[in-house]
């Protein structure tokens, strides 16, 4: 089947602003209340999105799986926010923001959503501002800029390092005018473990109250995705412990498409692991490669000298070297890429080899110690708590790590899925970042589809639906509970010798070593044959102490683990049947001679959208082609 | 990667830790034995350890919270030997290393422990009074969209700063698990203290400040006896300052009349 993303056709420039007025209907304002629509995730999109329904007049419940919505992992992204608002007068315009990220994607994304985003980019540096948001000012109070990967110009806006922290505290204070209000119910502790679908319809969600234990349904006339992304399939990655792929899953087993699964971030600039006991890596931010040279010493004998050791001549600045025009602001895959391949050569540092400097010395020589303190001194002290060493002294150790998902769930321009009633937004869809998304780009992307389009976009869904058409006592209600507390005992009965965290680390190292920073057809065949031995093992061997009617987290992280061991085979089966090489996926057949992705347009100017078929079977393919009238098809230089 | 561990000198350490079903189960200490943990493990790392090796003995894991384990969710919330995030400067549990321990150490391990926060399980508590105090008036009250430009009201770098320096607050609730009155001062104080600090939230400042100052009372707060215990087990460092400056701002209010009979501490709440 081709899948149709019913972009709006005409001039790009005038598309959104047509969109909204000839194709979006809207409700009437006294008929809002009368619709209750669901939103899962409350990070930066959900809680966006949340907190403008609950203005608009919609009836919003609200949940998330932390204790309180400010929690969502947004609040870790450090550097920034994009926005065309040209204040450096250094030329850019929405077209250079929709041209960089449809190029930084590798021309893999929806021309017209990119525009729409780069449009709304505007609006949502105003919005914070009036929400209190503390960014960065200059001495005449003028709002500061800096500059990020994959672009010329300084668009980035910030709020010290801890930009995505300020902006998520924004849209929580928000939603919680809102909760006060009374139109919107918030339900924190609580995981969706299934979708409801009514008719073809998305009407409903079943949850788990994590204190509880209880299973209930909640019925709507809309349901909204704002469940992040899924790299916790890698098992380290610098998502949070809880980030999981299981929203989407549920929802994708219930219909929902996924579409480019294979599109994972692997962010160039991470704390390298240190043991095996490890649970996460930790990001240094992009706006580090501002000040930060990043090398490699040229000898292989020179790894394990101390590197104030190694003169400026043995030293290979290889991202200057091979990108002399972005040079350490090489856009992440490739950026990652060459680190990897750095230490591939046997040129990294550290332990294992697996490290290469990212090096302030020239920095602080220039601009002085302090200035730098300022800029990132909450960065190097988060480094020096790690690893225990100071970065102002020696350069800091790096290596690349799982960072963030550009695949998700399949929507269209409206960002509906292919269910009706079905919305997904922020990392959870598929929609703007093409295979590979520019630094601060994501947390542009999350206020950008709750404050500035899901608002407009949801009103089109449900004024062409009567309100209330579904009650709590829908048969498929009770079959959704029933299917979610089989699946909680199934888990609770198994009672093997193997723990949870073996399994997702089993299945971690697997994906990492095969499915990571670079694939073969060898290593997905291998991938695609050993997972279903791990699923296997899984529902045979794992063990799960305690109830389901309580506080479980062994319970909460079986059954998330359960789902990544079901959804790393679609993301395999997505990276072989890729064959080519575009942005974060690297296929080693498809490389130019200096080890440059290389795309197969011809081909693979589509986005693969999955269809779930049953747990082991082979999914269906739907295709939906990608036309490119404004921006023409080239390789990709960043040179 | 498993090379690296044994390059490491290992510790030993014994837990102390509180154990509790639910909320309204007895609590008890119990001790278990944290074996082979480096210096490069976290403390989370470590508890880890200790659950995996409880988990295979069919035992039921120690209950915590945690998530980003970067130091900036404020999910975790532990105190441990008597201080809370265990007393390292400007640093959560999840970013405490095991280098700051030695092998043989005795290590205790309570949750927060505070009126206005009920145990849930072990060493996790319900939290939710601090996003009543933000839903009581932390925010700006503008709408999505028809808002100005964001360079037309001009906020200089100094109140941009200090607002930035209150902002940082992560809501773990450190500060107040640290009172020995149970308040909420600096958290409220914090945010009062941003939104005062910039133009946008003026407007509503002194209505602001009635109103989580009332929430405090009615969620099961103490009030500020100038410890400065949360000062030193906050985190990200935020300053008392932030709650003389809430205080200035109540008294701003009190003469503008903004406040009203501050409602009783609830009976219930005790």
């Amino acid at each position: 089947m081709t899948l149709d993303g019913k972009a709006p056709t005409g001039r790009i420039q005038d598309s959104w602003d047509t969109h909204r007025f000839e194709s979006l209907k809207l409700v009437n304002p006294a008929n809002k209340r009368k619709y209750k629509i669901l939103v899962v995730g409350t990070g930066l999109a959900g809680a966006s999105a949340a907190a403008s329904f609950g203005e608009m007049g919609y009836n919003v419940e609200a949940f998330c799986y932390q204790d309180s919505p400010r929690r969502a992992h947004s609040i870790a992204a450090q550097g920034g926010i994009n926005a065309a608002k040209n204040y450096p007068n250094d030329g850019d315009s929405i077209y250079r923001l929709f041209y960089d990220t449809i190029k930084g994607g590798d021309f893999r994304a929806r021309e017209a959503d990119v525009w729409r985003l780069a449009q709304v980019s505007n609006d949502i540096i105003d919005q914070c501002v009036a929400q209190g948001v503390p960014f960065a000012r200059d001495y005449a109070g003028y709002l500061d800029n800096r500059s990020f990967g994959g672009a010329q110009v300084s668009r980035t806006f910030y709020a010290r390092g801890q930009t995505g922290q300020q902006l998520l505290l924004g849209a929580y204070s928000a939603l919680s005018r809102q909760i006060k209000a009374g139109t919107v119910k918030m339900f924190p502790r609580t995981e969706m473990l299934d979708l409801v679908v009514v008719d073809g319809e998305a009407k409903g969600i079943t949850v788990r109250d994590l204190v509880t234990g209880e299973i209930r349904c909640h019925v709507g006339d809309a349901v909204v995705l704002a469940t992040g992304g899924y790299v916790n399939v890698f098992y380290l990655s610098t998502n949070a412990m809880g980030c999981s792929v299981t929203a989407i899953w549920k929802a994708h087993k219930r219909g929902a498409f996924l579409a480019n699964p294979c599109y994972t971030q692997i962010h160039p600039t991470c704390i390298p692991q240190a043991g095996d006991y490890q649970s996460k890596l930790t990001l240094m931010s992009e706006s580090l490669r501002n000040d930060g040279r990043i090398w490699v010493p040229k000898k292989k004998e020179d790894c394990k000298k101390p590197p104030n050791e190694i003169p400026e001549e043995d030293r290979d600045y290889y991202l200057e070297r091979k990108y002399p025009s972005f040079g350490n602001l090489a856009p992440r895959d490739i950026a990652s890429r060459a680190a990897k391949e750095q230490c591939d050569e046997g040129r990294g540092v550290g332990p294992g080899g697996r490290g290469v400097y990212l090096d302030f010395g020239a920095a602080i020589k220039r601009l002085g110690e302090n200035v730098i303190r300022e800029r990132y001194g909450n960065l190097f002290e988060m480094y020096e708590r790690i690893t225990a060493e100071n970065a102002y002294q020696r350069p800091m150790r790096m290596y690349p790590a799982p960072h963030y998902s550009m695949g998700g769930l399949w929507v269209d321009y409206d960002l509906m899925s292919n269910l009706p009633g079905l919305f997904v937004i922020g990392e959870a869809n598929f929609s703007v970042h093409g295979a590979n998304r520019l630094g601060a780009s994501a947390l542009m992307q999350g206020l950008a589809d709750g404050y500035f389009v899901i608002p407009y976009t949801i009103a089109g869904y449900l004024a062409q639906t009567k309100p209330g058409k579904v009650k709590a006592d829908a048969a498929e209600c009770a079959r959704s509970i029933a299917d979610v507390k089989a699946n909680a005992e199934q888990l609770l009965s198994v009672n093997g010798k193997k723990t949870v965290t073996e399994f997702i680390r089993e299945l971690g190292t697997l994906m990492w070593n095969n499915v990571g920073m670079a694939r073969s057809e060898q290593s997905l065949g291998e991938t695609l044959r050993k997972i279903p031995a791990i699923r296997e093992d899984f529902w045979k061997n794992v063990k799960v102490t305690g109830k389901g009617a309580e506080l479980n987290q062994q319970l909460e992280n079986a059954g998330r683990t359960a789902d990544f061991i079901e959804f790393a085979e679609l993301l395999a089966r997505d990276a072989l049947h890729r064959n080519e090489s575009c942005g974060g996926h690297f296929r080693v057949e498809h490389q130019y001679p200096d080890g440059e992705a290389k795309r197969d347009d011809a081909n693979f100017t589509y986005s693969a959208a999955w269809e779930f078929k049953g747990v082991g079977k082979e999914p269906e393919l739907h295709k939906e082609p990608l036309e490119f009238e404004n921006v023409h098809l080239a390789v990709r230089s960043y040179k | 990667m498993s090379a690296h561990a044994s390059e490491h000198k290992t510790m030993n350490l014994t837990l102390i830790v509180w154990r509790q079903a639910g909320p309204n189960d007895p609590g008890r200490f119990e001790t278990y034995q944290a074996r082979n943990i480096t210096e490069h493990h976290s403390f989370l790392e470590m508890l880890d350890v200790v659950n995996e090796d409880l988990i295979r003995e069919g035992k039921d894991p120690i209950a915590f919270d945690h998530d980003c384990r970067e130091g900036i969710c404020g999910m975790c919330s532990a105190v441990v030997n008597g201080v809370p995030h265990g007393g390292q400067k400007r640093t959560t549990l999840c970013q405490l290393h095991m280098r700051t321990f030695k092998d043989g150490d005795a290590i205790y391990l309570e949750p927060w422990r505070a009126r206005a926060f009920p145990i849930l399980r072990d060493l996790v508590v319900d939290r939710g009074a601090l996003d009543k105090l933000i839903q009581a008036a932390g925010y700006v009250s503008c709408h999505t969209g028809g808002v100005p430009d964001g360079n037309a009201i001009l906020v200089g770098k100094r109140e941009a700063d200090y607002a930035m320096d209150a902002a940082e607050c992560i809501g773990c609730g450190a500060c107040v698990a640290a009172c020995p009155n149970g308040a909420a001062m600096l958290f409220a104080g914090a945010k009062v203290s941003q939104l005062a600090a910039l133009p946008q939230g003026q407007v509503e400042a002194p209505d602001r400040v009635a109103a989580m100052v009332a929430a405090m009372a009615e969620n099961g707060f103490g009030n500020c006896s100038n410890h400065y215990e949360c000062e030193a087990a906050c985190p990200k460092g935020i300053s008392v300052k932030f709650i003389a400056r809430m205080n200035r701002e109540f008294m701003k209010a009190l003469f503008l009349d903004k406040i009203g009979a501050l409602p009783k501490p609830s009976a219930s709440a005790g």
